[in-house]
């Protein structure tokens, strides 16, 4: 992965002075709430309901166990014991105090962690495939380019005062697993039928009110072109981006208004005339600036022998727990004799993505014994241990097992997606952590789960949609009506090769009929399916709305008609 | 006459803002700075009258379009509504990087000690801070992060091309 240089250690350290002065002036009244509010915000810091919430930045998901142990550390000197996965593969803290936060960015950059531009209206962490370099289906890995560009964006003063908050996210493989085109950009590497490799640039995507997927700008941006593309796209975005409007501020909404046309033709200007000027030479990427920082994403020392001595079916066919977890938790790795692991964070009665401080230290144990030290952060708020041997699965999945950290569902009904709702967000309107327990605990046993096979259940406690319940197979979003939570459905959404947004199915169910609703939903999928081999994405597509329709409002005659 | 940091230095201001509508010199030997929808309508007349003409340009003008009618000027003065709004750091940037603007520009409007960092490094040379702020306070923010990934319009080389040239030196 990438390890900090002399550049990044002190621009991190010199950036947590920065804010601890901030802090003190805050607190010693110097700065107004307004003003100190958007220099929280670039530091990740965000106010929730009841303390400030961190978010810790984590550049395409990547993490190691030094920075395990050190978040095993904060949790329990600055917060309660636990952290958060967000569907950004980033981390947050639910309760530090404020004046204690410029300490606690400190230790994180101890360990090359940080709030960076983690909130607020600048460019955010960056995303990308969390299977990448390990993947079969992966051409061209994503993350030196993800990590180039994150140079370029971290503390751009062009571009540090945007007009809403500016996403990117990366992949380089067949398979979309990162959502791309649910960011402001999504960058596709791509590989001319020449070998030459570009970027395939979709911009315009976003979620929140008025979910859009990004559209496609440009489908060849040679591979010397990166940033100055993303100069461009920035550039016009600064310009044009609306500031009169909070909830039109996005770039989705310049591209919604100007056309497809005048918008890419705006940044195709810009990008022309940054490639003429001076700009453009300092923006140039030669082959050596990316093979040079290829070389921090180079495989690990595999070993040759580690198909040897492995017995995975046997084991699996004596223990069912461990044959449970091969099936649902366990892929294929492009390196014979080896395996990639899902650690879930979807264990029975947990809050989707949260993982407490003795998790996090046995998860820097098994990624230093198991998977050469490292460990990732998924687009599904779980985890992966990218290199495992086979010969190891066993005792890895003793040890997650041990943690709870081992549970069978990867991919399943209760894999659910959700943001950490009312109970913790000051801008939630309604509970989302209760809501997927609920619908967990219809679907709880493995039977049940299996039977239902492959769905995307994601919840957002607001339309703001940080659980991305607008690209769920089933979305559901918490809305308050006159001070009671009540939740709309919606079907069909999908995150991945087949982006698409949702479709809203019809009036909302309320906090007591929302679980009962959703297994409806499921058990009408099963009744509708062709055979179990057609999933309920597929299922949905081939026969509509109206049949799910008619399930979900079961009791009201007037559903047919609304 | 107020105070303003100049290149890194606390100055009196030899500049005042003529706002539309008033017909007073300025102060300080008659250097003034007005709109750019004025300086449009009055060029001549102000030429003659004030030792040096300044032309304030909105953060929602395309810079690059009206560069001609302003490229002589001695200084270019770019508006932050509030401190939040980051137009103007595009359009510093395109005046000196692109349009090789060197006269005085600078920064007015809603301007808070912490946006004095990011002024800095797009190319203003001079900033007006807001009436409440400290002087001190901001002249010390300008430098206040003295690394830099990327080139804004500022001193700084862009790391890709410095590890280039640190490969280069191996070889």
């Amino acid at each position: 992965m990438y390890r900090y240089d002399a550049i990044d250690h002190a621009l991190v350290s010199q950036r947590v002075e920065q804010f601890r002065d901030q802090t003190r002036r805050y607190l010693a009244g110097e700065i107004s709430d307004d003003e100190f509010r958007h220099l929280r915000l670039r530091n990740g810091l965000y106010q929730q309901r009841f303390a400030p919430m961190l978010r810790i930045s984590v550049p395409y998901g990547l993490l190691e166990s030094a920075q395990l142990r050190k978040m095993a550390h904060v949790t329990r000197k600055y917060d309660k014991g636990y952290a958060h996965f967000t569907t950004r593969q980033n981390i947050q803290l639910n309760w530090p105090k404020l004046e204690q936060v410029p300490d606690l960015l400190a230790e994180l950059a101890e360990v090359q962690l940080h709030g960076i531009q983690a909130c607020g209206n600048d460019t955010r962490n960056i995303t990308s495939d969390y299977l990448a370099g390990v993947a079969a289906d992966e051409h061209t890995d994503p993350r030196p380019y993800a990590e180039l560009l994150r140079q370029y964006i971290t503390l751009n003063p062009e571009f540090y005062w945007l007009p809403r908050k500016f996403k990117f996210g990366f992949t380089g493989a067949a398979v979309d697993r990162a959502a791309t085109r649910t960011n402001d950009v999504a960058v596709h590497l791509v590989r001319r039928a020449d070998g030459a490799i570009g970027y395939r640039f979709f911009v315009g995507g976003g979620l929140g009110r008025l979910p859009m997927l990004g559209q496609e700008m440009n489908p060849f941006v040679p591979e010397s072109d990166l940033l100055r593309y993303a100069c461009a796209v920035l550039r016009t975005f600064n310009r044009f981006g609306r500031r009169d409007n909070i909830h039109k501020a996005r770039i989705k909404i310049v591209l919604r208004e100007w056309g497809i046309e005048r918008f890419r033709a705006a940044i195709e200007e810009e990008y022309a005339k940054i490639n003429a000027s001076v700009e453009g030479d300092e923006l140039l990427l030669l082959p050596e600036d990316i093979e040079s920082i290829r070389g921090h994403f180079t495989a690990p020392a595999y070993d040759p022998q580690a198909e040897a001595g492995a017995d995975v079916a046997g084991i699996a066919a004596r223990d069912a727990r461990f044959g449970a977890w091969i099936k649902r938790n366990v892929r294929a790795h492009k390196i014979p004799g080896y395996r990639v692991v899902f650690v879930s964070l979807k264990a029975p009665d947990a809050v989707p993505g949260d993982c407490s401080a003795e998790q996090f230290e046995a998860l820097a144990d098994i990624s230093d014994a198991y998977s050469f030290g490292e460990l990732r952060s998924t687009y599904d708020q779980n985890l992966v241990l990218a290199d495992v041997a086979e010969r190891d699965l066993y005792e890895v999945w003793q040890r997650l097992d041990a943690v709870k950290l081992a549970t069978p569902n990867i991919g399943l009904v209760t894999d659910i997606v959700s943001c950490p709702g009312l109970d913790f967000c000051g801008l939630a309107n309604a509970g989302s952590i209760g809501v997927s327990q609920d619908i967990y605990r219809r679907f709880d046993t493995l039977d049940a789960q299996y039977e239902v096979g492959a769905i995307r259940i994601t919840i957002s406690g607001c339309m703001n949609g940080c659980g991305h319940h607008s690209v769920g197979h089933i979305g559901i979003l918490g809305v308050d009506k006159h001070g009671e939570e009540w939740y709309q459905v919606t079907l069909g959404g999908s995150a991945g090769n087949d982006a698409a947004i949702g479709e809203r199915i019809g009036r909302a169910l309320a906090r007591d009929e929302i679980a009962d609703g959703v297994e409806r939903l499921i058990r009408g999928y099963l009744a509708l399916r062709v055979d179990e081999d057609e999933t309920f994405i597929e299922c949905y597509r081939r026969v509509g709305m109206a049949p799910f329709k008619a399930r979900l409002y079961l009791n009201e005659t007037e559903a047919a008609a609304a | 006459m107020t105070a303003i940091l100049r290149r890194g230095e606390i100055v009196a201001d030899d500049w005042a803002v003529i706002e539309d509508g008033r017909t007073e010199l300025g102060t300080g030997g008659g250097k003034v700075i007005v709109t750019l929808a004025r300086w449009r309508a009055e060029r001549e007349a102000l030429l003659a009258g004030h030792t040096a003409v300044g032309v304030l340009v909105p953060n929602t003008t395309d810079i690059e379009a009206v560069y001609a009618e302003i490229a002589d000027r001695p200084l270019i003065a770019l508006q932050f509504p509030t401190f939040a709004d980051g137009r103007a750091l595009s359009q510093a940037v395109v005046l000196r990087k692109r349009l090789s603007y060197r006269g005085e520009l600078r920064a007015v409007g809603d301007i808070i000690r912490d946006l004095v960092f990011w002024l800095g490094r797009c190319g203003f040379e001079s900033i007006a801070p807001r009436k409440d702020q400290n002087l001190e306070s901001c002249r010390k923010a300008l430098d206040e992060i003295n690394v830099a990934y990327q080139a804004a319009a500022d001193q700084h080389t862009p790391v890709w091309v410095r590890r280039r040239r640190a490969l280069a030196a191996v070889h």
